[in-house]
């Protein structure tokens, strides 16, 4: 039987009017800027890729100007994820707006979360306890693992490896496996907090993350073994999408694809937050900036992430893991049944929120994509007057046609996958 | 029954046409590549190493839409992606099914805003809602057998 409920095919056509206020197609005018001369002789061919095309990571849309297989130009169209987070933001108290981060980068929720939290601690002069400095390297270093094994089985599987993704895949749940023991949720997990963490990890936490370090060394040298040396994946990697030094800056390019070309910039190392400067690590380096260099250095990024995550689990100090100013962290269960001055501040936390000065702070931090900042236009009240987002997708993206310049078009899902974008982040 | 008596074992089953087309279509679902958002991660998790899709016959994923039959929409769709979303939907040759999965595509999710339209059934008509934000692996698959049991229970004429 048929629901009642569910609307007709013909119904559900009319209902589209509603949304169909946007425009979707550009005019020979505005065409005419973007595409060559060329183009409307015949002599080249206008194509259209995505939005919905398995390659693009999402939701990206390209015009394609070809000669041939040659690409003449490329014509991002982004937009088509756009979620309207930063203006949801203007309605939520601060400690509400933190769901809405994890939604952006999903393949990174724990380094937004950090992002923001890190935010309002430094517009709210908010003193995080060192425990919870040294669980949020460990969870950030997690997702960013996450985050490149992800991109790497999709830009494998882009490129025609499919096997790697079966196993980015499976090492990727392990991950999972932690997110949920601490938050609850595999993915969007939004266990920071301003001025700490949500509790404390529990004892199975400790559990899961050694297991991940002792599985991980060996799984790494697995995937190098698949891909480094592969004469297929080298020969549709090396030289492809190549962009120099300067280039890549002029762009603001950020993270593996910056440091692909060579340029040592991280923020973890340029600006450290949450103690990062507790810990060695180094920063892997590409040479030539072509995809090959940018897969080498997120593959050796999953070394230095267990690297840093080892020293903060052997060096954990014992401790509170939120703040104990209750003018921002609400005050422990039990206090609040013999305290008055506990339940206020639960009651003031729950109803109105913490109010934040009339001030702008920015805080970026290096997230599994780049530089990843959050800007909070403070107004004195407990929500913010305005929350931008620098999303490292975004100002990545914008190298993709000087990179695919010339490129064959079956490269370019390579240089696309190479960026690693993420479109929640690219269009918010 | 009765006829299986008469007929001894020559391997002969009795049902109504209307059944069998039901439990053809049910176990041979085309669900087509198609990812949104965060949902779109969760649905590869799906196909993937852990819980592989393919135990129940659906891991083959169809980039065209004029190869499937069941669209998962793993996502919130934006205003400017709905009109490109309901087109697919028009590709898809008849009878095809739709997975709202996931909050965003249910009823828009978190994102009661100018952005996201609240509810992918206002331009497709959806057989099977999936809750969470995102749906566990496990929930998806719960909504796809859900999914082949209505499909199971269609009258033929529906499609005719």
């Amino acid at each position: 039987m048929m629901d009642q409920t569910q609307l007709s095919v013909e119904e559900s056509a009319h209902n589209l009017e509603k949304h169909a206020d946007v425009q979707l197609d550009i005019t020979v005018e505005q065409l005419k800027k973007l595409v060559s001369p060329r183009a409307f002789t015949g002599e080249t061919m206008l194509l259209n890729m995505g939005p919905q095309h398995p390659s693009t990571h999402g939701v990206l849309r390209l015009l394609l100007e070809l000669d041939g297989e040659t690409v003449v130009s490329c014509i991002p169209d982004i937009g088509f994820l756009h979620t309207g987070i930063e203006k949801t933001h203007e309605g939520k108290t601060y400690l509400k707006g933190l769901p809405l981060t994890d939604r952006t980068d999903y393949l990174a929720p724990m380094i937004n979360n950090l992002a923001y939290c890190g935010a309002i601690e430094k517009l709210c002069e908010i003193d995080v306890p060192l425990r919870a400095q040294y669980l949020r390297v460990i969870l950030a270093e997690l997702t960013r693992m996450n985050s490149h094994l992800v991109w790497l089985g999709t830009h494998a599987l882009d490129i025609g490896a499919m096997s790697v993704f079966l196993y980015c895949m499976r090492e990727r749940e392990l991950l999972l496996d932690v997110f949920e023991s601490v938050s609850g949720a595999r993915m969007m997990s939004s266990y920071f907090r301003p001025g700490g963490l949500w509790r404390d990890v529990p004892d199975v936490f400790f559990d899961l993350v050694r297991k991940v370090m002792d599985v991980f060394p060996g799984r790494i040298i697995e995937y190098e073994r698949l891909l480094k040396e592969n004469p297929i994946w080298r020969e549709r990697t090396v030289g492809i999408g190549v962009i120099g030094k300067a280039d890549a800056i002029a762009w603001g390019m950020t993270g593996p694809s910056l440091r692909g070309s060579g340029v040592n910039y991280d923020i973890r190392k340029a600006f450290p937050y949450s103690s990062y400067d507790h810990f060695d690590f180094s920063v892997p380096l590409g040479t030539k900036g072509d995809v090959y260099d940018r897969y080498r250095c997120r593959l050796d990024e999953f070394t230095q992430s267990l690297k840093i995550i080892k020293q903060a689990l052997d060096r954990l100090p014992p401790g509170p893991v939120i703040t104990d100013d209750r003018k921002f962290a609400p005050p422990p269960k039990h206090e609040i049944a013999y305290s008055m001055e506990s339940l206020i501040h639960h009651f003031k936390l729950w109803t109105e929120g913490f109010r934040g000065p009339n001030a702008d702070v920015y805080f970026a931090v290096e997230s599994g994509k780049g530089e990843y900042g959050v800007y909070i236009h403070g107004d004195g009240g407990p929500k913010p007057r305005r929350v931008p987002f620098r999303a490292p997708s975004l100002c990545n993206l914008q190298a993709l046609p000087q990179m695919s310049d010339g490129a064959l078009i079956a490269d370019l899902v390579g240089i696309i996958g190479s960026v690693d974008i993420v479109l929640g982040e690219v269009d918010r | 029954m009765g006829i299986e008596q008469k007929l001894g074992d020559m391997g002969v089953v009795t049902m109504t046409l209307e059944k069998a087309v039901g439990w053809a279509r049910s176990n041979a679902l085309w669900p087509m590549l198609f990812g949104l958002a965060c949902c779109a991660i969760e649905m590869m998790s799906t196909q993937a190493s852990r819980y592989d899709l393919s135990r129940f016959g659906m891991e083959l994923m169809r980039a065209s839409p004029r190869q499937s039959d069941l669209m998962i929409v793993a996502g919130r769709v934006s205003r400017k992606m709905a009109p490109v979303l309901r087109n697919l939907y028009d590709q898809m040759p008849e009878p095809k099914w739709v997975i709202a999965m996931g909050d965003c595509a249910s009823c828009g999710g978190v994102f009661n805003n100018y952005a996201v339209v609240q509810g992918v059934d206002e331009i497709v008509p959806v057989d099977v809602y999936i809750a969470g934000c995102p749906p566990r692996p496990e929930t998806l698959i719960d909504g796809i057998l859900k999914l082949q049991d209505k499909i199971k229970k269609e009258p033929l004429k529906k499609w005719a």
